[in-house]
């Protein structure tokens, strides 16, 4: 189990939990949710926003965001 | 009999919205802004058959109706709102074949209104190729509706819609999802004490954190029968609305839709690969800045420099074929000039818009978002800002108006206040001429000189972005959560009516306030007070008698400029400019350029009596220039103190009317105009006194 910013390029792993419950609605509307697989596509240079697909979305958010994110390893 | 229904078209960003509404109003719409605020609203008319119409309503992209931004908050208060005279008799959701179930979440919420909703599946001419298969008629079952499957692209499938529109009576009503499930005891309760209202209204009232709207939320949170939650209870519940929403939406597509993953193409995911790639994404992105920038730049001007032509020689057509008087100095000098005025930015906006539109309908726009988001935040700018901020080197104008792409209204604004200090193709003609007066032409200084006016226009807008942004209180800290769609051939129907809709939009609401200060300015210019203005062509004619007809014609020309009322109010000021290094015919020149900045050099040769464009015999007049104790007017200090005058005064009519277009208030634009003023005063006095 990791936290979703810590996920590396093109590795995939399945949603487990959120750390709080503050994350944006947003996000769980776009499919980031507990059970769905969730796969990072690329990364910003300079610390930037990361690129995910999850469920049918693709979307990007900052890593800030992603820390609260825990996610199982798909092996 | 004629009838006529309201309906309202939702669904997610990026599923081609947009393209089904074009498709629907055949183009005829009208678009305004929802009041107070600046979204877009758009209206059209679709013609279902003979005797049935339908106002068909735009609203704002959104993903669900939890309110999460200013769009979400206005599509739910229409729906909401039985009494607003928008309300719809029906909906659709419009759903993009390849995200059907994040679609479906958005779909069911509409649902749950009691409106009837119809389903409209876009992109269908993408199945086969994707491997998606949809089994419409057990979807319509499941979904308790009319589900139709359309093509923007194709024009498919819109006689089909038109049918489910017209027999919109016979949709039921009735939710497929039961609120009350999520927390049996809560809805209980909030049944109880409203019974007579639908639960699922009631909860999308209580939800309402961001009261944007003018809802009264309170009649439901301040009952005192009624147990309120606190707002990360609330918040919590709603995550497990989602969540439930999206189990009953995948067993529904388990029953109805195949997809076969081996025809999922990897193309999009190449293409990401080059194109953000933290080498050559940065270049080809930069690539695509310069071609922009070219083409507003450079290319436009043969079309303006045609607009330019044509409209001073309809003016002296204009004045050598109809009676001289009054009334026809107005129409040829003031009139005709003022709408011209108005017409050269066409090219520019029309160009940069053609940009933006490839931009954003490719799904291109996204990843640039992507890049250069980082390197903006910091300063309150958004990725989008970027362009915007390329483009008003050429001209603040379509610069301003491309900022309609920035979803978030405060990187918005920010965005449009700094723009204006981007040196535009304008202060061009001012600074090369002043460089040419004051900067000694040895070695690369004078190239140097302007490469730097360059900088510091970009400079000054990042330290200001900088300043606003921790100046503006943010109401609260939004994640950052973009969709990165998938890429898309524009539709070129599309780009061209959005080409099409800005420039009009531009023309009709821009253009009245730029056609009504050019000719303010025009006749405070061509009026004067007493006889020093009225028997001008007597004083100078007494005064120079060996000079030929056109010569004496010139010294008339600057005579009456030197006492018009532009002239006084020049002389007027000249206490307060002095400071700078400035005299009362360098005022004259920079009231006369606040409608447009390359008319200071004009002004200039017309009060230095100089018959010639070319610059070289402008600079000349001016190099001799001398103040009354002898000494130059225009030294190294003042030269350089009025470029920076130029490099920060917002001395533009016309970026005032479009900031005042695009922020929807004359507030920012007054705001804009006195800080920018202030700035350029304390850097020209700076300046001038350091040097002098």
């Amino acid at each position: 189990m990791i936290s979703l910013d810590r996920l590396k390029k093109y590795q995939s792993a399945v949603i487990d939990r959120f750390e709080t419950d503050k994350l944006p609605m947003k996000l769980i509307e776009m499919g980031c949710i507990p059970g769905n697989e969730i796969t990072l596509l690329h990364q910003a240079p300079f610390k930037g926003p990361i690129y995910l697909k999850v469920d049918q979305s693709y979307l990007a958010i900052y890593k800030e965001t992603a820390k609260n994110i825990i996610v199982r390893l798909i092996s | 009999m004629s009838q006529s229904i309201k309906v309202a078209l939702l669904g997610n960003p990026n599923t081609g919205k947009s393209s089904v509404f074009n498709v629907m109003t055949r183009l005829k719409q009208k678009v305004g802004n929802y009041p107070g605020i600046t979204v877009e609203k758009k209206e059209g008319v679709c013609k279902l058959d003979d005797d049935f119409k339908a106002r068909i309503f735009d609203l704002p992209g959104c993903y669900s109706l939890n309110a999460n931004s200013i769009d979400e908050s206005i599509v739910i208060e229409l729906l909401l709102n039985k009494k607003d005279s928008d309300h719809p008799d029906l909906a659709i959701v419009v759903a993009d074949v390849e995200n059907l179930k994040r679609n479906l979440l958005l779909f069911t919420q509409v649902k749950g209104l009691g409106i009837p909703t119809i389903l409209a599946i876009n992109m269908s001419d993408q199945m086969k190729k994707r491997g998606i298969k949809i089994d419409v008629e057990s979807l319509k079952k499941e979904l308790d509706t009319q589900v139709v499957l359309i093509s923007a692209r194709n024009n498919k499938g819109f006689e089909n819609l038109k049918k489910a529109i017209v027999q919109y009576k016979s949709i039921s009503k009735k939710e497929i999802f039961d609120i009350s499930t999520i927390e049996p005891n809560y809805f209980n309760d909030l049944g109880k004490t409203f019974p007579k209202e639908s639960l699922y209204r009631l909860w999308l009232l209580i939800i309402q954190e961001t009261n944007f709207t003018k809802l009264n939320r309170k009649r439901v949170t301040d009952t005192s029968e009624f147990r309120t939650l606190s707002s990360s209870a609330l918040k919590k519940l709603q995550q497990k609305e989602t969540v439930r929403r999206y189990i009953l939406i995948n067993e529904i597509l388990r029953k109805t839709m195949e997809t076969d993953p081996s025809k999922a193409t990897g193309f999009g995911a190449a293409l990401d690969r080059i194109l953000l790639h933290k080498v050559f994404g940065y270049v080809i992105f930069f690539g695509v800045l310069m071609l922009i920038f070219e083409s507003i730049y450079d290319f436009s001007s043969i079309p303006m420099d045609f607009i330019d032509i044509s409209f001073t020689q309809l003016s002296n057509w204009y004045k050598s074929n109809l009676p001289p008087g009054n009334l026809t100095d107005l129409i040829a000098e003031g009139l005709i000039p003022g709408i011209g005025g108005v017409v050269i930015f066409v090219p520019q906006i029309a160009l940069l818009f053609l940009f933006l539109a490839l931009l954003e309908e490719s799904g291109y726009m996204s990843r640039v978002i992507f890049l250069m988001d980082r390197g903006l935040r910091r300063f309150g700018l958004s990725g989008k800002s970027v362009v915007p901020l390329v483009s008003g080197t050429a001209c603040a104008i379509p610069a301003v108006m491309a900022t309609r792409n920035i979803e978030n209204w405060r990187e918005r604004l920010i965005t449009i206040l700094v723009t204006p200090f981007t040196t535009c193709a304008a202060r061009l003609p001012v600074y090369a001429i002043l460089i040419a007066l004051v900067i000694p032409d040895v070695g690369m200084y004078q190239s140097l000189t302007l490469m730097g006016l360059y900088l510091l226009g970009f400079a000054a807008a990042l330290v200001s972005a900088f300043i606003l942004n921790k100046m503006l209180a943010t109401s609260s800290k939004k994640a950052f959560i973009i969709e990165m769609p998938q890429y898309k051939i524009p539709l070129l129907r599309d780009v061209l009516y959005t080409i099409w809709e800005k420039t009009r939009s531009f023309i009709v609401e821009a253009g009245k306030i730029i056609l009504a200060i050019s000719i303010l300015l025009w006749i405070l210019a061509s009026n004067g007070p007493g006889k020093n203005f009225s028997n001008a062509h007597q004083i100078v004619s007494s005064q120079y008698k060996d000079l030929t007809q056109s010569e004496l014609d010139i010294k008339i020309q600057s005579h009456k400029l030197e006492n018009s009322y532009i002239g006084h109010l020049g002389r007027s000021i000249e206490p307060v400019i002095a400071p700078l290094g400035f005299d009362w015919k360098i005022g004259i020149a920079i009231i006369s350029s606040f409608a447009a900045r390359e008319v200071f050099v004009g002004t200039l040769a017309t009060i230095y009596s100089v018959d010639s464009d070319k610059q070289e015999t402008i600079k000349n007049k001016m190099a001799n220039e001398k103040r009354p104790d002898g000494s130059p007017l225009f030294t190294l200090a003042s030269g350089i103190s009025l470029m920076m005058f130029y490099a920060f005064a917002l001395q533009c009519m016309s970026t005032l009317a479009i900031v005042r277009k695009e922020t929807n208030t004359w507030k920012w634009p007054v705001a804009q105009l006195f800080a920018m003023t202030i700035i350029a005063y304390i850097a020209s006095l700076t300046v001038f006194q350091i040097l002098q």
